[in-house]
């Protein structure tokens, strides 16, 4: 029995041989009158490592929500592995593994218990919930504890839990929004390089939402959103060059800069 | 689709919500507490004061103690059903409502499972406070303790769709004292909890009013019917029927495309 999520394996590789993980379309959303996010386009492949770049407020939370379907009074189009999010839901949502900005573990339960709730949530028996968890927990060095209270855990510590927690039911894309905050410089480091592990080995489709320029890597692509629209979408190196400034720092001034100073 | 992930979702939604409480012994105290203060110190003191007269289901004179005991299990499952609705939604527990909201399962029947749930909480919670009163001197008939698992089942119902229903249209619910004068308190204090109607008549008659159109009298009067083995199909039927009608809007609260968090936004950005 391997649950809801993955009932119809033969659905996703059918709908996922055009090797789109995610796929927005001319996506606009506001609150009340406020517009959030305006005419949003972009694609992500399977196994593709994207960064989300943009500065507090720029609309990174919301494009996340709607992906999700947290909420969904928007216009445009959102598919997950080639299915709506709002006419496919629950085979977009068996697809999508999500680190939330806030955290949001069960603080006063254990690792393995956190980790069945989700299973569960999934569809999935306890016996595989079980498994799939000492995988994940094994993949993101903490299968030591398993049965430790998350409380007693570390800041990383937990985010690792929580990525663990989002691929349990083997999703086709995890979104991360804003996952190092609060965290050290080494947990940090560690958590960029395990979301690169992961596309790399295992295929999952990977959209890193952040503020901060010195998590993106030269070959990163890089989507810079700012005040509800996308500015650019390129490998990091070559956003500096086609810019012509020396450093990413530069390029992400210049580009976010751009109302206050239109450049050419 | 196939039945058994359904029930998977279902077990881990509950034995989420039982772990939970077991590990927060605290909220367990003063849940017990609260009615405990009432039927020890309120209901001792208030004896001579507001004796009751024979009245149904009763078949003899009863004491004071003896007839709060219901409305007593009403407040039990109303804070808790509050508490556990509202708490989904607060600021720091706002995430646990994100990460249920993110299976693939239909909402309607994730928030289904989340009041079941908390609705087997509060019945825990129930059979302690009666066991206890029960050692008090408290005694209704033995099968009574049966018969009014139902009734806590819709009362549970009842108290946590509203609970859902108001986090999906008041804003400020980081204040629960708010909720707690606003809602709570005249819920409990207008209905048969503490009084019986006929004698809430004698004081207001509209008070009596609203008490007789409060829906948690009728939860409460189901209750108390059934733990003396009676059916009070009236106050069932009203019982069932306000819960419904509850369930009902606070799943709609919660469609993605119109409800609180269309409007509220998921925080963050």
């Amino acid at each position: 029995m391997s649950g809801l999520p993955v009932s119809d394996r033969d659905d996703l590789s059918r709908n996922e041989e055009g090797g789109l993980a995610l796929q927005v379309r001319d996506l606009s959303f506001a609150y009340g009158d406020t517009p959030v996010l305006a005419s949003v386009s972009l694609a992500i492949a399977a196994g593709e490592f994207a960064v989300l770049l943009g500065p507090n407020g720029a609309g990174k939370t919301t494009l996340f929500s709607l992906i999700t379907r947290l909420h969904d009074r928007r216009r445009g189009e959102i598919r997950i592995g080639g299915f709506d999010v709002r006419h496919q839901a629950v085979q977009a949502h068996a697809r999508i593994g999500v680190v939330f900005q806030q955290p949001t573990l069960d603080l006063d339960l254990s690792v393995a218990q956190n980790l069945a709730y989700h299973g569960a949530l999934h569809g999935m028996a306890p016996r595989e919930a079980r498994a799939r968890a000492e995988a994940q927990l094994a993949r993101v060095g903490l299968a030591e504890q398993r049965r430790t209270r998350v409380r007693q855990l570390s800041g990383g510590q937990r985010r690792r839990v929580e990525i663990a927690r989002g691929l349990l039911h083997e999703p086709r894309l995890l979104l991360l929004d804003e996952p190092t905050v609060g965290l050290d410089v080494g947990s940090r480091r560690d958590l960029v390089e395990h979301a690169h592990r992961l596309c790399a080995e295992e295929g999952v489709a990977v959209l890193w939402a952040t503020h901060l320029i010195d998590e993106v890597r030269p070959a990163d692509r890089v989507l810079v959103l700012h005040r509800g629209r996308l500015r650019a979408d390129g490998r990091a190196e070559e956003l500096v060059a086609r810019l012509g400034v020396d450093t990413l720092g530069e390029a992400f001034d210049r580009l976010v800069g751009e109302e206050e100073a239109p450049c050419p | 689709m196939p039945l058994m992930p359904w029930l998977h979702c279902l077990r881990g939604v509950v034995s989420r919500e039982l772990l939970r409480f077991l590990h927060q012994r605290s909220r367990f105290l003063a849940a017990l507490v609260r009615p405990l203060v009432w039927l020890f110190v309120f209901a001792a003191g208030f004896r001579m004061a507001l004796g009751v007269a024979m009245t149904e289901p009763y078949q003899t004179y009863i004491l004071y103690e003896v007839y709060i005991v219901p409305g007593l299990v009403g407040m039990i499952q109303l804070f808790n059903g509050m508490q556990s609705s509202l708490s989904m939604v607060y600021d720091r527990e706002m995430g646990s409502m994100r990460v249920l909201l993110v299976s693939p399962f239909p909402r309607w029947y994730l928030l289904v499972c989340k009041l079941l749930a908390s609705t087997l909480v509060s019945v825990v919670q129930v059979y302690v406070f009666l066991a206890i009163a029960w050692w008090y001197g408290i005694q209704a008939p033995p099968l009574g303790y049966l018969w009014i698992l139902p009734t806590l089942v819709v009362t549970g119902f009842m108290v946590g769709s509203l609970g859902l229903l108001l986090s999906t249209f008041v804003r400020q619910l980081e204040n629960f004292a708010g909720i707690m004068n606003f809602v709570i308190f005249p819920m409990f204090f207008l209905s048969s909890a503490l009084y019986p109607l006929w004698r809430i008549r004698e004081g207001s008659y509209l008070v009596y009013q609203i008490a007789a159109l409060n829906p948690f009298t009728q939860a409460v009067e189901m209750i108390r019917f059934a733990l003396y083995e009676r059916v009070n199909l009236e106050a069932i039927l009203i019982s069932v029927m306000v819960t419904l009608v509850l369930l009902g809007l606070a799943i709609l609260g919660y469609n993605p495309s119109r409800g609180m968090m269309a409007r509220k936004g998921g925080g963050g950005d």
